[in-house]
């Protein structure tokens, strides 16, 4: 029963969708008010709608309804309660609806923050989001749909994919998922804009904190799966540049790009076309990493879930809503205009070799990506992309990015002067030089990579200290400091912030990829072997049970200089009903360096290969993503956001007409 | 106007490369041991535990070697796709039951038919790694003088069955 409630539900919210989307850009075309009034209460309903089935389908899982056919395939009655809740997206038709509900969350929030917006706007939005909405509904009702009966039922489930089982795959999905549809709002204030021609400063400032927000999630969403393939996978990697991982990459990329352009936009009223083209390819390569991971066209670590005929769904999807708006782009754009001048050297320039940088940096990524399926269809073999052109790649590219993040929001908007910015930078300068030729000596041993690495997140981290002393010297705040703090505005300490995380985050990279060293040794029980400056000393391994897996523990004491530091327990799991062996590391987290151990095949009675890895600063690569995110959200609630809220009229009628 | 039609362009040629790449087969992954005499076994029978079988009983015919599970859901899909091919009587299929309990194994045949010749039972997965075996359900074809020519990862569907298990054993029958 429940589960045919949940299929209902989800017919329900397709009829809402396609009313969301109808009356939405036809109601705004005609221009009938009632039409477009009528796409709030739509998209509302269909939220409601879709959290039902999304509410049975967990009901399903959490009773061990074997009849229903996915829960057969991704839940077992051994799995403990919260992995059964999280298997709902485990597979393919689950992680559809979950991607639909983000996606009618993220429409929710729009009609409700969307008061001072003029009608027609929202109702131009909200259809669109209605239509790309309905496509994915309509996707999942006739060829993914979860509810479908299993006759006859099985007696226990195939079980949840023992690599899922984990608390970092638990929450993974539904952040990148909120980043993946949150560019959806940034793509219809877009293509909203474009209907209506009016692509001003309001739109920019619009957008921005949805875009902003939708880009919080999805560094957040990328950093939980790197942290996941860094202590599930076993290797002591954190990226691997697998295609399911430059699928979430390159929306990143864009999404960051896109960013730093809405801000040109709003304050200065240039790089409109371009802006707009961003948020259209941010939302696009979400799709199309969609389409990547769901449709089978690639084969990667992630292929959890693939099926051909699938993949032409999402296919036609994709050229209808991507090409759509992009005709739609070939038609518009040319009328929209340049916006305010600036010089060679201005805020403006930096910011727009920020963009070309970015986006440079996901053409790569996308080329590196589909070039072996390109050879493929073209007979010309099968080859794979791996980490070398990746990184060949991307360290020519951000090395420049860096350092024109120290200068860029120093520089004047329309034009600045050299002399002065070399001036009011030499302290950052000097302060970087010092450090990339003094720290590396620090941690024993002087590399050009590793230099490198540190002149330029300590020249990040220096010069974002420059900007927030001159910010606050010139706040007008009062004469306190603390006064003047407090009046320089939250987004700019959330752009701060952000930027100081990208240190944080180089030095984590620099440092690992620098210092790092790992041993595979056999070993008997008592051995020990030196790693680091620590000895780790292997107790042997016992027979432990979990409750749907079997696991061998090793009990492996770390010591320094003689005294105990901590004691690791790896393990080796053979999970029972999918009989897959798992390789369960075992980590001591600091803030300088993580001692990672795992444990490989017993060679013996007694003895067994052991992985010990030392990772200095590893754990700064997820911290500076979060300081990222952090940042983020700091500027998408800024205050001014909140105050356009309430002055509605004024700021729509300062909008300059087309 | 024409600088701004150039993302559609890109995205166009996009289309279409993906477009293609949808018709290509990821699974089929090149297989060393195409070409190559399949890899010998001597297996106790499923049915039967006190009788074996070898590949070498079936020089001289071509047949299907067919890697199955009771725990594998896959090959529930697949299953009715042997028992119509079993019937057609073009090609002897033969089981290789894969890490596997004997009991559930049997269970399993008897509920949902036997389109097996026979089967054989490889309990610790052996003659699985000789074969290369790294996901259930996996087909292989093996011509008359015992070289495998075929290799399907994952479930056979009528359309596979159709145009390239089919034609691959009557050409192969033939020589």
């Amino acid at each position: 029963m429940i589960p045919e409630l949940g299929q209902i539900a989800l017919a329900l919210a397709l009829c809402l969708a396609l009313a969301q989307g109808l009356l939405g850009l036809v109601g705004a075309a005609r221009g009938e008010p009632v039409w477009m009034a009528a796409t709030r209460p739509a998209a509302r309903g269909q939220f409601v709608f879709v959290a039902i089935a999304f509410a049975c389908l967990t009901a399903s899982f959490v009773s061990n309804d074997f009849t229903v056919a996915y829960v057969a395939t991704n839940s077992n009655s051994l799995l403990p309660l919260h992995y059964r809740v999280a298997g709902v997206w485990g597979g393919h038709e689950g992680s559809m609806l979950l991607w639909v509900l983000m996606l009618s969350v993220w429409t929710c929030g729009v009609t409700f923050f969307s008061r001072h917006l003029p009608q027609e706007m929202v109702a131009r939005v909200l259809g669109v989001m209605g239509v790309v909405s309905a496509g994915f509904l309509l996707f999942i009702l006739f060829t993914s749909n979860p509810f479908l009966r299993l006759f006859p039922a099985p007696p226990d489930g195939h079980d949840l994919n023992p690599l899922l089982q984990d608390p970092g795959m638990v929450m993974h999905p539904p952040m990148l998922y909120m980043g993946y549809v949150g560019f959806s709002i940034a793509f219809a204030f877009a293509v909203a804009a474009l209907l209506s021609g009016r692509l001003d400063a309001a739109w920019a400032r619009w957008s921005r904190p949805w875009t902003t927000a939708a880009w919080c999630f999805l560094t957040v969403g990328i950093a939980l799966g790197s942290g996941w393939a860094y202590y599930e996978l076993g290797w002591g990697g954190w990226w691997f540049w697998d295609p399911v991982e430059n699928a979430s990459f390159m929306p990143w990329l864009t999404g960051t790009a896109l960013i730093h352009s809405l801000a040109v936009t709003e304050k200065r009223g240039a790089f409109r076309s371009w802006t707009v083209l961003l948020a259209i390819l941010a939302f696009a390569l979400s799709l199309l990493g969609t389409f990547l991971v769901r449709s089978g066209v690639l084969t990667s670590v992630h292929a959890f879930a693939t099926d051909p005929t699938r993949g032409i769904f999402i296919l036609a999807l994709l050229a209808l809503v991507i090409g759509g708006s992009l005709l739609l782009y070939v038609w518009r754009a040319p009328k929209v205009g340049l916006g305010g001048g600036f010089e060679p050297l201005s805020r403006e320039s930096l910011l727009l070799a920020n963009n070309v940088v970015f986006a440079s940096a996901a053409g790569s990524v996308l080329l590196g990506t589909l070039y072996p399926l390109a050879l493929d269809a073209s007979g010309l073999g099968k080859i794979s992309v791996g980490p070398p052109y990746f990184e060949t790649v991307f360290v020519p590219l951000m090395a420049p990015a860096l350092f024109l993040m120290g200068v860029g929001p120093l520089a004047r908007w329309k034009q600045a002067s050299l002399p002065d910015l070399a001036s009011r930078l030499r302290w950052a300068l000097a302060a970087s030089i010092v450090a990339a030729l003094a720290l590396p000596f620090a941690m024993g041993r002087w590399g050009a990579m590793v230099a490198l690495g540190l002149l330029l997140a300590v020249w990040v981290a220096a010069s974002g200290f420059v900007q927030l002393y001159e910010k606050v010297q010139n706040a007008s705040g009062g004469v306190s400091a603390w006064m003047r703090l407090k009046s320089v505005p939250r987004a700019t300490y959330g752009m701060l912030l952000a930027h100081f995380g990208v240190a944080v985050f180089v030095v984590g990279v620099t440092m690992v990829k620098g210092y790092e060293s790992e041993k595979d040794v056999r070993m008997e029980p008592g051995d020990t072997v030196e790693l680091g400056g620590y000895t780790f000393r292997f107790d042997g391994v016992r027979d432990v049970t979990g409750p749907n897996y079997v696991a061998g523990r090793a009990r492996i004491a770390v010591t320094r200089n003689g005294s105990l530091v901590t004691t690791l327990y790896p393990e080796k799991r053979i999970y029972k009903v999918q009989n897959s062996v798992m390789t369960e590391a075992a980590i001591d987290t600091g803030f300088t360096r993580d001692l990672y151990v795992s444990l490989g095949d017993s060679v013996s009675n007694t003895a067994w290969v052991v992985r010990v890895h030392h990772k200095p600063f590893i754990d700064w690569i997820w911290g500076g993503c979060l300081l990222m995110a952090l940042g983020g959200a700091l500027a998408a609630s800024d205050r001014r956001y909140r105050l356009a809220a309430r002055r509605p009229q004024e700021q729509y009628a300062a909008a300059p007409a087309r | 106007m024409t600088r701004f039609a150039i993302p559609i362009a890109i995205f166009v040629a996009l289309l279409v490369l993906l477009g293609i790449g949808l018709k290509l087969d990821p699974r089929e992954v090149p297989s060393p041991l195409i070409g190559k005499p399949a890899p010998h076994f001597e297996l106790p029978e499923l049915h039967r535990a006190a009788k074996t079988f070898s590949e070498r009983d079936m020089r001289g015919k071509v047949w299907v070697l067919n890697v199955w599970a009771s725990w594998c859901v896959s090959c529930r899909e697949e299953h009715p796709v042997l028992l119509d091919l079993a019937a057609s009587g073009e090609v002897p299929i033969y089981g290789l039951n894969y890490k596997d309990r004997r009991e559930d194994g049997l269970a399993w045949l008897k509920g949902m038919g036997d389109p097996y010749k026979l089967s054989i039972f490889d309990l610790d997965g052996r003659v699985g790694i000789d074969y290369g075996v790294y996901g259930v359900p996996e087909t292989y074809v093996i011509d008359k003088a015992g070289v495998i020519r075929y290799k399907r990862i994952g479930p056979l569907t009528p359309e596979i069955v159709k145009e390239k298990v089919l034609p691959l054993v009557r050409e192969l029958g033939r020589a």
